[in-house]
């Protein structure tokens, strides 16, 4: 046999691989290459004020709900399928929690539990009907999108007499021990040294212009921390890439394609239970238009960071920079002089660039040529 | 590649218990007859070419070895016991590999993580139990070295890899999971010169490690190159099986066209086909 090894030394065909390019394959590369180029884009054009403590406090706020179900949506998008439902998810896991919390008066260590495990059961439904009928998830998902916000609207009147929105969760949960884990601000102490240290900006009183970090800050990293563990260093993780990839190989390969599947479409649902159990507690009422096409932000901040359309690749820190840039763009704008409404044009414009360069990376790796 | 080739070949002896037997098996679909008694046996160490036109009945009878099927009638001794493989699972778990055209490999996804598909190791336990990515990567670099392929790294995607390096890949990775029977389904049909003799030279090596190959094709010289026993399967019937040297490349197309049609149109084409 040994004639035929020279065959297989090392190709002289293929040249020293420089770490530029190396770099160039990691899926999560164009999110924080377009984080540096929006910072830089606002460092030029926005007030300075955008990236105090309060600047930027501002903007990851609204990075962080929709980043929790980025990271949801991103992972259900690398096993391969889709959920247009999610954003009605948030007004219905919303109401179901307003419902827990007003109309029979639990307490969130009950109310919170059953939002999960209510959210987690209506995304099985949906992996169900996707897995049984193989039909598209995005047809099956877009049906979910109208029922359930349909069904907000009618359980919001019957819940609350006849108005689509629910309030009083403020002061029905204000005493509750376990509401300053979705709710509020985070640190306060240390907030309140950093400003008597003077490294953050103090009102005339002395007190901290930011009392703390918002808590669904603390919820977006440890997801997107936990998310990028469990994809991967866990068989799971490899799981979730192989059912992507191409679901037949997967079977064939002992991979339990069905299951992760289903589980992807319950923890997206329970991602957007959490964003709604943290919104609702924090504006004190819940409505029938939260969450309202949070779907397809959740979707463009998870291709922004790296997933395909096709699945089977992308990264939980991809969909993480994604939603940053999401929340940059939409809050920064109010500190430049441009037009608030230049923020779809931006929006529209980085989920071309980003579907573009995604294209170009998935030839690179795959070596298609 | 001529009749005779470079490689050693498994020295089988008769002796040697076959590691599968399959005894007259009938395979009917509704009414249609697809395996009208086909007996083939495979032994440790020795590879076994499955010859057939398109149609003669090859898939189906691979896939009632590898548990996909049932037989109608006939009978599969497993090491000397009668056999019932009720899903490619059971017959996995036996030792029965079967690499099929598709290879179940996902381009966009490593090598390692290809290979240990389905099968990841694991360190720690409880809520720290984690794919031990070291190992994986560790062992796959070796077992491709071992098949004569140097990675760029145990990260480089599948696509990026020949057909018959993915082949390889494939083949490697049943082997490394504890196969004793390796099914390989026409594992050279879409694969150049170069590509084929590596798959070829591959399968040599394996069978040096006593494992039992399978070798669908319907190439004859590929066949040739690297089989130790030939049998040729035609509208679902075995016409016999062969040793090594005990038949003509010409032979063996015949027996695989059914004989007459072949003669007349190689004649044509002078002897091309």
């Amino acid at each position: 046999m040994s004639d035929s090894a020279p065959n297989f030394e090392a190709d002289e065909r293929i040249k020293a691989e420089p770490l530029i390019s190396r770099l160039m394959k990691r899926p999560e590369l164009g999110a924080i290459a377009g984080v540096l180029l929006v910072t830089i884009f606002f460092l030029i054009t926005a007030d300075s004020a955008m990236f105090t403590a309060s600047g930027i406090i501002n903007f990851m706020t609204p990075a962080a709900q929709l980043g929790i179900l980025a990271i949801g949506a991103a992972l259900l998008m690398i096993g391969g399928e889709f959920d247009l439902s999610i954003g009605s998810m948030v007004a219905f896991s919303g109401l179901f929690f307003g419902v827990c919390v007003m109309v029979w008066g639990l307490p969130l260590i009950v109310a919170i539990p059953l939002t999960f495990v209510f959210s987690a059961c209506v995304g099985a439904i949906n992996g169900f009907i996707v897995i049984r009928s193989g039909l598209p998830s995005f047809i099956v998902t877009l049906a979910f999108l109208f029922i359930l916000r349909g069904l907000s609207l009618v359980g919001l009147k019957w819940a609350s007499g006849g108005s689509t929105q629910l309030r009083g969760v403020r002061d029905a949960t204000e005493n509750d021990w376990l509401a300053p884990f979705f709710s509020g601000d985070a640190f306060p102490g240390f907030f309140a040294w950093l400003a008597e240290a003077g490294l953050i900006e103090t009102f005339q009183n002395g007190t901290p212009k930011v009392p703390g970090m918002p808590v669904e800050i603390l919820w977006f990293i440890a997801i997107a921390l936990v998310a990028t563990y469990v994809l991967l260093r866990t068989p799971i993780g490899n799981w979730i890439f192989a059912a992507g990839g191409d679901a037949n190989a997967a079977t064939n390969s002992g991979v339990p394609v069905r299951k992760v599947k289903v589980t992807l479409f319950m923890v997206t649902a329970c991602c957007a239970a959490l964003v709604a159990i943290i919104t609702v507690i924090d504006a004190g009422s819940t409505d029938a238009r939260r969450g309202f096409q949070k779907e397809f932000e959740a979707i463009i901040a998870a291709v922004i960071g790296g997933c395909l359309l096709t699945g089977g690749y992308g990264s939980a820190i991809g969909a993480f920079f994604g939603s940053i840039i999401f929340g940059m763009v939409v809050i920064g704008l109010t500190y430049t002089g441009f037009d608030q409404d230049w923020f779809q044009v931006f929006l529209g414009g980085m989920l071309l660039i980003a579907v573009l360069f995604n294209n170009a990376i998935r030839k690179r790796v795959t070596g298609e040529r | 590649m001529s009749e005779d080739s470079k490689f050693h070949h498994g020295e089988v002896k008769d002796s040697v218990p076959p590691i599968v037997q399959m005894k007259n098996i009938e395979k009917h679909f509704g009414n249609i007859i697809a395996l009208a008694g086909v007996s083939f046996d495979i032994r440790p160490g020795e590879c076994h070419c499955l010859l057939g036109d398109n149609g003669a009945g090859k898939s189906t009878f691979i896939k009632t070895m590898s548990g996909v099927h049932q037989p109608t009638h006939g009978e599969i001794l497993f090491e000397g016991k009668p056999m019932s493989f009720a899903t490619p699972r059971d017959s996995m778990e036996a030792g029965i590999a079967t690499v099929f055209q598709d290879l179940a490999m996902i381009p966009l996804m490593s090598v390692a993580r290809n290979f240990f598909m389905g099968r990841e190791p694991t360190k720690g336990r409880g809520l720290t139990k984690r794919f031990d990515v070291e190992q994986a990567n560790e062992i796959t670099m070796t077992e491709m070295r071992k098949m004569g392929i140097n990675l760029r790294g145990p990260d480089q995607a599948v696509g990026t890899l020949s057909g018959g390096e993915r082949q390889t890949v494939a083949i490697a990775r049943a082997v490394y999971f504890g196969a004793k029977v390796l099914i390989l389904d026409e594992p050279t049909s879409a694969l150049g010169v170069r590509q084929t003799s590596n798959v070829l030279a591959t399968i040599d090596k394996v069978r040096s490690q006593g494992v039992g190959v399978v070798f669908i094709s319907h190439n004859v010289r590929h066949a040739l190159a690297v089989g130790d026993r030939f049998t040729v399967l035609n509208r679902g019937k075995t016409l016999g099986t062969a040793k090594r040297g005990e038949i003509s490349p010409e032979e063996l197309q015949d027996l695989m066209a059914g004989g007459q049609e072949l003669a007349q149109l190689e004649g044509s084409l002078e002897g091309t086909v």
